[in-house]
């Protein structure tokens, strides 16, 4: 079990509901990827209250958590005030801070994220937040008093996969007790195994299950890259090397000539 | 008196948020609202009375990634 901020998640793949094809679509794909937590969102109710009703009624009977985003939001005021407004909807303190800096790559704001995170944390929500991989960044957010980290590998909806290993594994080696998911630019389960491999512990995606051709086949392919990854993460991986070295003995070795 | 709904101008009899809520057929207790950008909790809108040329957001659960 994965331990997420006092929860008990029997998974480690966080899952976006965003653009899966049909309402049917999503939820199988939320059972095949065996998660625990789906994020959601807040936008503009155009029909009176019942889009809202219809999608909030399918989440709820799928018996998993949400994690409600302040996704679209590009100042600290509008982040702060979409979080209050999710916190009373969803009824949860959990909040997945978005603070978008970058029109072209969705790149956070991080300065508007930490003064952000800093009011919501202050008010008593746990403050999941949308991040880069920059170290210094990561000290300022948990300063302001997030108890978990989510860095980007890549821009959202890109599907680069982890692009800065280097930074990755360097936050983990700098933040060995703090929850780091990575969040935004998986786009194969090879991407969720090479970070669950660095020691992250847990992933959140969404375009790259929701728009492959079958979304349900893609969650449960990420389920298993994302446990395979966890558990060769535990199992020690060995380093590698540039010059071959023979697996099977060389003693006893016959010789013909 | 005008106010400005989900981005739209429009015309309304309403005093109070609750009962512009009412008057435009919105239902449901998945709703959040705010006023010229802030929050109005769903327990304080019957008391929140509007002005001409409020700005108005309601917002309701929706797909996210």
């Amino acid at each position: 079990m994965f331990d997420l901020l006092g929860t008990k998640l029997a998974s480690r793949l966080l899952l976006g509901t965003a653009q899966y094809p049909s309402p049917a679509t999503l939820a199988d794909a939320v059972e095949a990827s065996g998660t625990s937590v789906v994020t959601v969102s807040l936008r503009r109710e155009m029909a009176g209250g019942k889009a809202g009703e219809r999608f909030w009624s399918l989440i709820r009977s799928l018996g998993v958590s949400v994690l409600p985003n302040t996704a679209g939001c590009h100042s600290v005021k509008e982040a702060v005030t979409t979080a209050n407004m999710a916190r009373e909807v969803f009824d949860t303190s959990w909040i997945k801070l978005e603070v978008i800096g970058n029109h072209d790559t969705l790149q956070p704001d991080v300065f508007g994220l930490v003064e952000a995170a800093r009011i919501l944390c202050d008010d008593g929500f746990d403050v999941f937040p949308y991040t880069t991989d920059d170290l210094v960044v990561a000290e300022r957010l948990l300063e302001a008093g997030c108890k978990v980290l989510m860095p980007w590998c890549a821009p959202i909806g890109s599907a680069l996969g982890p692009v800065n290993i280097m930074a990755l594994r360097s936050m983990r080696g700098h933040f060995p007790d703090i929850p780091l998911i990575v969040d935004a630019g998986l786009g194969r389960p090879s991407h969720a195994a090479t970070v669950m491999e660095l020691g992250f512990d847990a992933v959140l995606l969404n375009t790259a299950v929701a728009k492959a051709a079958d979304p349900v086949g893609m969650a449960r392919a990420f389920a298993k890259a994302v446990d395979a990854g966890r558990e060769a993460y535990g199992s020690g991986l060995i380093e590698p090397r540039d010059v071959a070295v023979p697996s099977t003995p060389t003693i006893g070795r016959a010789v013909f000539s | 008196m005008k106010l400005i709904v989900n981005g739209e101008a429009l015309e309304a009899k309403a005093t109070t948020l609750d009962a512009l809520l009412r008057e435009l057929d919105y239902e449901g207790g998945w709703l959040a609202t705010a006023l010229n950008g802030d929050v109005v909790p769903a327990a304080e809108r019957a008391e929140f009375r509007l002005s001409d040329g409020d700005r108005i957001e309601i917002l309701s659960p929706m797909q996210g990634g």
